[in-house]
């Protein structure tokens, strides 16, 4: 199913995501990577911050339901696959994640803006076998 | 004071996530998709996410570190590693193919969750699971190297 392309759409929601980065740095210290915010929520703690970032991932998912009270829909979703598909991708994003220390916000938006290097190696890579993978469910499949 | 902010600050990225269009798996499936450049159906409204927020955050972060302190923390707690290793090569490879599967990264997966999605949340239940496993996995790995260095 074609999608819209969506420049302006796109570009202010990348400088609000940015803007959050930003504000968790100067109020907590913290790197907004959202693999590494929601493992954390779960033992071993090794600090007393897993309630802040249960209350982060709270604001998460809250923010579609704020997002539709403000403009009156639902920003549009349709996931292609069933539920085995699902779990299994579920499953490798979380294991991936976890395992190379960030996903797209930490690596991808977090991790470039500080210019490291490990980063611009782990969104080259998941960039690449993403791309791979898509080309093989939607091409060859 | 510092539940709220969190709270709010994750209001906020989910909420340009929504509105960049982020949580819909079609739509980063749809980038993922450059087989279709020549045919004129190719999304890159992800590349303009990544970029303004990568700028944005750049910018801010150089003014943000120049402080001594955050502002409810002791100090700034910044990945230390810079040397590639394995991990940061063979946990992202991982990471793209389940991203290409199901169109879903972290981040988009909980907001899509607000929707009520019976789909975000398998996804989700999956997820975390694979997280907390590669987190144990990892743990236990730093654990026995630790055990070898002092034998």
């Amino acid at each position: 199913m074609i999608t819209e392309f969506t420049p302006l759409a796109s570009t202010i929601g990348g400088m609000m995501i940015g803007v959050a980065a930003i504000l968790l740095m100067a109020t907590h210290g913290r790197i907004a990577g959202i693999s590494g915010i929601a493992v954390r929520m779960f033992p071993p703690y090794i600090d007393k911050d897993a309630s802040g970032r249960v209350m982060f991932i709270v604001g998460l998912i809250a923010s579609s339901l704020f997002f539709t009270k403000l403009t009156g829909h639902w920003a549009p979703m349709s996931v292609s696959g069933g539920p085995l598909l699902l779990a299994a991708a579920g499953l490798l994003v979380g294991f991936g994640s976890v395992w190379g220390n960030g996903c797209t916000s930490g690596h991808g938006i977090c991790g470039l803006s500080r210019l490291s290097f490990r980063s611009l190696v782990a969104v080259i890579t998941f960039m690449a076998t993403a791309i791979i993978t898509v080309f093989i469910t939607h091409h060859l499949i | 004071m510092s539940l709220i902010t969190q709270f709010l600050i994750g209001l906020l990225f989910g909420s340009g996530l929504t509105l960049a269009g982020m949580t819909n798996p079609q739509k980063i499936q749809n980038f993922l998709d450059v087989a279709a450049i020549p045919s004129g159906t190719w999304d890159p409204s992800l590349a303009f996410v990544m970029a303004a927020g990568t700028l944005v955050t750049y910018l801010g972060y150089k003014l943000v570190l120049k402080r001594k302190r955050p502002i409810f923390d002791t100090q700034f707690h910044l990945p230390k590693k810079k040397s590639l290793d394995a991990p940061v090569i063979v946990g992202p490879a991982i990471f793209g193919i389940g991203w290409g599967l199901g169109g879903f990264c972290p981040g988009p997966a909980f907001t899509a969750l607000g929707t009520g999605s019976s789909q975000a949340a398998i996804f989700i239940v999956a997820m975390l699971g694979g997280m907390v496993a590669a987190r144990l996995i990892a743990l236990k790995r730093i654990g026995e190297k630790t055990v070898t260095v002092k034998a």
